[in-house]
C-alpha cells in the first residue's frame, strides 16, 4: 500500500508527444480511474507509473521515493494487462507463483501465498489447468490473483474488463470493488468505459489527449464538470448541449434561465430535462425508445440542435409530437465559448 | 510477354478439348484424379516404383543393372556390409569404408546440429531485439542458404588452399601454414564449419517466427513479475520456443545425415575416408567405383533409411509430446 | 550475457547490451560475406597474380614494359642499384637470386641486381579476360544453357503440374482423394538419396540418361510445392468457381483463366524455390548426366576443379557468374521467400 505522485509527466515517442506535462496525488488505498477517449494517454501514462516507459521528463515517486530510475521489476507495482497475458505453458498455480519465485521466496511461503489468493478469487479449483483450457472470467480472475500474490505496493488495471462480455463485466467490476474493500490497496484503472470508471472509482481523472481535464470524485464530475469535455464524457445519456441564444430567444419568457454574462453554451442532461407544456424550449421528437422502465427521446431543439431527453415510465408520445421542455435551474450547466464552466479556474484541481 | 502469353494461350487451347471431353466422360467428382495424375505419375515412376526397386536390388547380386538380370542372393549384401570379425574395430570389417563413414555421419551430425541450433537460435534472438534495419541483417545471415553447395564448398576451398588467405593470415602471425583439407582433423573440422556457415540461416529464419510470434506483453508481464532476463529466457521465451525449436532440430539432424554436395566438392570425402559420409558412400559403391555394385549401394541406402525412419519417428514423438503439453497459444 | 538475449524494448538509449548485439551483427555480416567477397576480388586476378602468396585483397598484376630488343615485355621492378639510387627497371631473367635488368630507357646496359634489391611495381588490372576465355576455351557457355534450360523448364512444369495437383486436392471432393494427399505429404519423407539406384535404373530405363530432360523430369512434382500452393488456394472462395461453373466453364477454363491468376502469389513463392531448388542441384544430375556436353554448371564446376592443376582463376570466374543470378533472386524477392519460408516452416 502506497502513495503515487506524478510530477510534470512528459513524455514522447519520435517526434510525437503524447503526454503534456501530467501533475497528480494518489493516496494511500484510493482507487483511481484514468478515463478517457483512445488515444487520450491514458495506458502510456500507466505503463510509465509501471517502469514499462520512461517519462521523457517528469518524476514518478512511489511513497514519496522517486523511482525514475527503478526499474519495473522492482518498483513494487503489479499490473493486470488487459489481454491478461498469461503464460500458456505454465498451469494457473505457476503463473501465480512465477513472480515469487523471481524473488527467490521459500516453496512454502509461496504455495500458503498462492493457496490463500487462488481462494480469495475462487480459483482453488482450477490451480493445475492451463490458461487455455480456462474461460474468459476465469482468466481474468488468474490475472488479478497474479497481481495479489505479489502484495504489490500499487496495483495497476490496463482496461481489465473490455475483453469480456457485458453480463461479466458487470459481476467483475463488482468483484474487483470487493477486493479493492478486502485489500485496502492503492489501484490505478485504465479504461475507455465511463461507467466503470463512475461505479469503481474513489477520484476520476479524466484525461485528453494527454492532458488532464479534471481529476475529482465520480460525483463531482458529473455534478461540476469544469469543462464541456468532462460534461459530454460523463454521464450516460451524453449531457444535451444548447446554444445559450435559444434561451435567451425562449417562446416562454417566464420561468426561462437568465444566462449570465459570457455564457455561450447550457448544458443539460437528459435526465434533468422535464416535459412542461411551459417550457422555454420545444423538442421536436424524431424518435422514442421504450426501455420499459424508462424512455428514451431523440429529437432536436432550436434551429437543429440535437437533443435527448430520459423520463422515466412508459410515455405516449411519437416520432413527430412536439413537446415543451423545462429546464430546472439547478441542473443548468452554463459554459462559456471556450467550453470552460463559468466561473471555474483554468487548471483543475489534482 | 505478348510471345509469353500467346505460347500460354497455346497451351492453354491445346488441353482445353481433352478436358472437356474428359470432364464429360467422367464427371465432376473423378475429374480431379485427371488433375493429379501428372504429379501422381511422376511420384510414382521416380519415388514409389524406386522404393521397391531397392528391395530388389539389396537382395540381388551381380554387377547388371537390369533387376531381372541379376541373381537373387537374398540377405548377402546386408552380410557383406555387416560383417566384421571384430565389432568393436572397424579396421577388421569386410567393408570398413562403410562403418567409417556411418561413423562419420554420426558424429558430424551430432556435432554440426548441436553447434547450428544453438548458433541460429542465439542469432534469432538477437535479431528479435529492436535492432534498426532487421531485414538487412536477416538476409546477411539467409544469403549463403541460397548459394549451391557446390558454390559454397568452391569458396571456401579458395580460401583454404595452401597458398589461401587462411594460410597468408597464419604466416603473418608468424605461425605456419596449415594443409586445412589434407588434414584428418581440420578436413573434419571444416565440414561443419562449412555447413554451419551455409544453413545456419534458414534455421535463424524459422526460429526468428516463433520467437516474434510470442507476444510482447508476455514479455512485460514476466517484467512486473520481477523475472530477471536469464529467468525470462529460461522460464519464459525458451519454453514458448520449443516446438520450433524441436521442428529445426529435426530437420536439421535429417539434413546432416544426408549431407553430400558440398563435402563431396569440399574434400572428395578424404583425407582417406576421413570425411566420407554415408550418401557418399552409396554414390561411391554404386556410381563411381571401377564395378559398379548396385546390391550394395541398394543395401547401404536401405540402411540410411531405417535410420532417418527413426529419426522421423522420434520427431513425431517428441513434436506430438510437445503440442500436447502446452496447447495452441 | 543474458541480458542482451532477452530484451525487446530499448529505453532510448544504447546500452551494452545494444552495442553488443550490434558487434554481432557486424561479426556475422563479415563472417558471411567476407568469403563471397574475397572470391569475387579473386576472380578479378590474372593467373600470375593468383599464385601470388600472399595474397592482396585488390587484384593486382605487375607492371610489364616493352623494350627494344626483346620480343616480349619485360616484368619492371623498383631496383636499387650500385650506387644506391632506386629507379624502376625491367628484369630480363633471372637465375637464382640474381637477376639480369635493364633500364628501359638504356637497354643497351644489363645490370645483374640481388632479387633482395628489388620490388614488384604492381598496379590494380582486373583480369576481366578470365570472365571471357571461360566461354571460349572451356564451352561454359553450354553448361550455362544446360543449367538456364533445365531450370526454366523445370520450374514450368512444375508449376503447372504442381498446381493441377493442388487444385484438386482443394476444390475437388472425389474418392480416395485423402489417400493421395497423404500419399504426397509421405513423399517428404522418402529423400532422393536413399533411392539413388533405383531411380538411375527408372531414368535409364526410359532413355533419358544423358538427357537433360533426365534431370528435369523426376524433380518437377515437389511435394513441399503441391502443400503450399493447396494452402493458399484453400482460401480462395469456392463461390468464384462455383459462379463459373454457372457460366458453363470447363473446369480446366476454371483452374487456367480464374485459379492460376488468383493463386499467383503462392506460384511465385514457388517459383523462386524451384529456381533455387533447380539450378542448384547436384546429385542427380551427377549420376545422370555423364558426358560433359550435357553438364551443367555445378557439375562443371565441380568436374573443372577436380583436376590436378585447377585453374583457379578460370575456375573462381566461373563460381561468381554461377551465383549470380540465385543473388539477384535473393536481391529483389527476399520478400518472397522469406514468407515462403516462415509458412512452410510453421507447418
Amino acid at each position: 500500500m502506497a502513495t503515487l505522485a506524478l510530477e510534470r509527466i512528459v513524455k514522447t515517442f519520435d517526434q510525437t508527444t503524447i503526454l503534456h506535462g501530467i501533475d497528480l496525488q494518489v493516496d494511500d488505498g484510493q482507487f483511481v480511474v484514468f478515463v478517457g477517449p483512445s488515444g487520450c494517454g491514458k495506458s502510456t501514462l500507466l505503463r510509465v507509473i509501471a517502469g514499462l516507459e520512461s517519462p521523457t521528463t517528469g518524476e514518478v515517486r512511489i511513497d514519496g521515493q522517486s523511482v525514475n530510475a527503478v526499474s519495473a521489476a522492482h518498483r513494487g507495482c503489479a499490473m493486470v494487462f488487459q489481454s491478461y497475458a498469461l503464460y500458456p505453458h505454465m498451469s494457473v498455480y505457476d503463473n501465480m507463483a512465477f513472480g515469487l519465485e523471481n524473488a527467490g521466496e521459500p516453496q512454502t511461503q509461496i504455495d500458503s501465498k498462492v493457496q490463500a489468493a487462488a481462494k480469495l478469487l475462487r480459483l482453488d479449483a482450477l490451480l493445475q489447468r492451463k490458461p487455455t483450457q480456462l474461460s474468459g472470467g476465469q482468466r481474468q480472475r488468474v490475472a488479478i490473483g497474479r497481481a495479489i500474490v505479489r502484495e504489490p505496493k500499487l496495483f495497476l488495471f490496463d482496461e481489465p474488463l473490455s475483453n469480456l462480455d457485458a453480463e461479466l463485466r458487470v459481476s467483475m467490476r463488482a468483484e474487483i470493488r470487493d477486493l479493492h474493500a478486502r485489500l485496502q490497496a492503492t489501484m490505478v484503472y485504465v479504461t475507455h468505459d465511463q461507467v466503470e470508471a463512475m461505479t469503481m472509482a474513489d477520484k476520476i481523472v479524466v484525461l485528453r489527449a494527454g492532458k488532464v481535464e479534471q481529476v475529482g470524485a465520480p460525483l463531482e464530475l458529473y455534478n461540476h464538470p469544469v469543462n464541456t469535455f468532462v460534461a459530454g464524457f460523463i454521464g450516460s445519456p451524453r449531457m444535451n448541449f444548447l446554444p445559450a441564444e435559444l434561451v435567451a430567444r425562449a417562446d416562454h419568457p417566464d420561468g426561462a434561465p437568465v444566462p449570465p454574462p459570457g455564457a455561450h453554451t447550457i448544458g443539460l442532461r437528459p435526465e434533468h430535462a422535464v416535459i412542461a407544456d411551459n417550457g422555454p424550449i420545444r423538442m421536436r421528437v424524431a424518435q422514442v425508445e421504450q426501455l420499459g422502465s424508462t424512455s428514451l427521446l431523440h429529437g432536436s431543439v432550436g434551429t437543429d440542435t440535437p437533443f435527448e431527453m430520459v423520463c422515466s415510465g412508459q410515455t405516449t408520445l411519437r416520432g413527430g409530437d412536439h413537446v415543451g421542455i423545462g429546464m430546472p435551474t439547478e441542473h443548468l450547466h452554463w459554459f462559456d465559448a471556450q467550453g470552460l464552466r463559468l466561473g471555474a479556474s483554468r487548471a483543475p484541481a489534482p | 510477354m505478348p510471345l509469353l502469353s500467346r505460347v500460354a494461350g497455346l497451351f492453354f487451347n491445346l488441353f482445353e478439348p481433352l478436358f472437356r471431353l474428359a470432364q464429360r466422360r467422367l464427371g465432376l467428382g473423378r475429374l480431379g484424379w485427371l488433375f493429379v495424375a501428372p504429379n501422381l505419375i511422376v511420384f510414382g515412376l521416380f519415388t514409389f516404383l524406386p522404393i521397391g526397386i531397392n528391395l530388389v536390388y539389396a537382395t540381388t547380386g551381380g554387377v547388371n543393372l537390369m533387376p531381372f538380370e541379376r541373381p537373387y542372393t537374398g540377405a548377402e549384401n546386408f552380410g557383406i556390409l555387416f560383417e566384421c570379425r571384430d565389432y568393436f574395430d572397424i579396421q577388421t570389417c569386410r567393408k570398413d569404408v562403410f562403418w567409417r563413414a556411418i561413423f562419420n555421419t554420426a558424429q558430424f551430425s551430432l556435432i554440426q546440429v548441436v553447434l547450428m541450433v544453438l548458433l541460429s537460435l542465439v542469432t534469432a534472438l538477437v535479431l528479435n531485439r529492436k535492432i534498426i534495419g532487421r531485414g538487412f541483417w536477416r538476409g546477411v545471415f539467409f544469403y549463403p542458404v541460397l548459394l549451391s553447395p557446390v558454390v559454397v564448398a568452391l569458396i571456401w576451398k579458395w580460401l583454404l588452399q595452401s597458398q589461401g588467405v587462411f594460410n597468408a593470415a597464419l604466416v603473418a602471425m608468424g605461425a605456419s601454414p596449415i594443409e586445412w583439407l589434407t588434414t584428418a582433423s581440420w578436413a573434419f573440422f571444416w565440414t561443419v564449419f562449412v555447413s554451419i556457415w551455409a544453413h545456419m540461416g534458414f534455421y535463424t529464419l524459422i526460429l526468428l517466427a516463433g520467437l516474434q510470434a510470442i507476444p510482447k506483453d508476455m514479455y512485460e508481464a514476466a517484467e512486473m513479475d520481477g523475472a530477471s532476463p536469464w529467468r525470462t529466457l529460461r522460464r519464459i521465451t525458451l519454453p514458448l520456443l520449443m516446438p520450433n525449436l524441436i521442428v529445426v532440430l529435426v530437420l536439421a539432424m535429417i539434413r546432416a545425415v544426408q549431407i553430400f554436395d558440398e563435402v563431396f566438392v569440399l574434400t572428395g570425402g578424404g583425407p582417406g575416408s576421413a570425411t566420407t559420409f554415408i550418401v557418399q558412400f552409396i554414390y561411391q559403391t554404386g556410381f563411381a567405383e571401377q564395378i559398379h555394385l548396385y546390391g550394395l549401394a541398394a543395401a547401404a541406402s536401405l540402411v540410411l533409411a531405417l535410420g532417418l525412419v527413426v529419426l522421423t519417428l522420434l520427431q513425431l514423438r517428441l513434436t506430438g509430446a510437445s503440442g500436447a503439453g502446452r496447447r495452441a497459444r | 550475457m543474458s541480458n542482451f538475449l532477452t530484451r525487446t524494448h530499448g529505453r532510448g538509449r544504447l546500452d551494452w547490451t545494444d552495442w553488443l548485439s550490434y558487434g554481432y551483427l557486424m561479426l556475422g555480416l563479415f563472417t558471411m560475406f567476407a568469403p563471397i567477397v574475397w572470391l569475387v576480388m579473386s576472380s578479378f586476378k590474372s593467373e600470375a597474380a593468383i599464385s601470388q602468396f600472399p595474397p592482396t585483397f585488390l587484384p593486382y598484376t605487375q607492371k610489364s614494359v616493352q623494350v627494344a630488343g626483346h620480343d616480349k615485355p619485360l616484368p619492371l621492378f623498383m631496383t636499387r642499384d650500385d650506387n644506391g639510387e632506386v629507379k624502376p627497371m625491367a628484369q630480363v631473367r633471372r637465375i637464382g637470386i640474381m637477376a639480369t635488368m635493364v633500364d628501359p630507357q638504356n637497354p643497351e646496359q644489363q645490370v645483374r641486381v640481388n632479387i633482395k634489391d628489388r620490388t614488384p611495381i604492381n598496379e590494380l588490372q582486373f583480369a576481366l579476360s578470365n570472365y571471357t576465355e571461360i566461354f571460349g576455351k572451356f564451352s561454359f557457355g553450354l553448361y550455362l544453357w544446360n543449367s538456364v534450360f533445365i531450370t526454366v523448364v523445370a520450374t514450368l512444369l512444375t508449376l503447372l503440374i504442381n498446381s493441377m495437383a493442388a487444385f484438386a486436392l482443394s476444390k475437388y471432393q472425389f474418392r480416395g482423394q485423402k489417400t493421395v494427399f497423404l500419399l504426397i505429404i509421405a513423399t517428404l519423407m522418402i529423400p532422393p538419396t536413399i533411392i539413388l539406384v533405383p531411380v538411375f535404373l527408372v531414368i535409364n530405363s526410359v532413355g533419358l540418361l544423358n538427357s537433360l530432360w533426365g534431370v528435369i523430369l523426376p524433380a518437377i512434382a515437389t511435394p513441399t510445392g503441391v502443400f503450399l500452393l493447396r494452402q493458399y488456394m484453400l482460401t480462395i472462395p469456392d463461390e468464384l468457381l462455383e459462379a463459373a461453373r454457372m457460366d458453363h466453364a470447363s473446369e480446366w477454363r476454371i483452374y487456367w483463366k480464374i485459379m492460376l491468376p488468383l493463386a499467383a502469389p503462392a506460384l511465385a513463392v514457388l517459383a523462386i524455390f524451384s529456381v533455387m531448388w533447380r539450378w542448384n542441384d547436384f546429385l542427380l544430375p551427377l549420376i545422370v548426366l555423364s558426358r560433359s556436353e550435357f553438364f551443367t554448371l555445378q557439375l562443371a564446376l565441380n568436374a573443372f576443379q577436380g583436376e590436378l592443376n585447377t585453374q583457379w582463376h578460370y575456375l573462381l570466374a566461373m563460381t561468381v557468374i554461377t551465383l549470380i543470378p540465385i543473388t539477384l533472386v535473393f536481391a529483389f524477392l527476399q520478400k518472397y521467400i522469406t514468407t515462403g519460408i516462415a509458412s512452410a516452416g510453421v507447418k
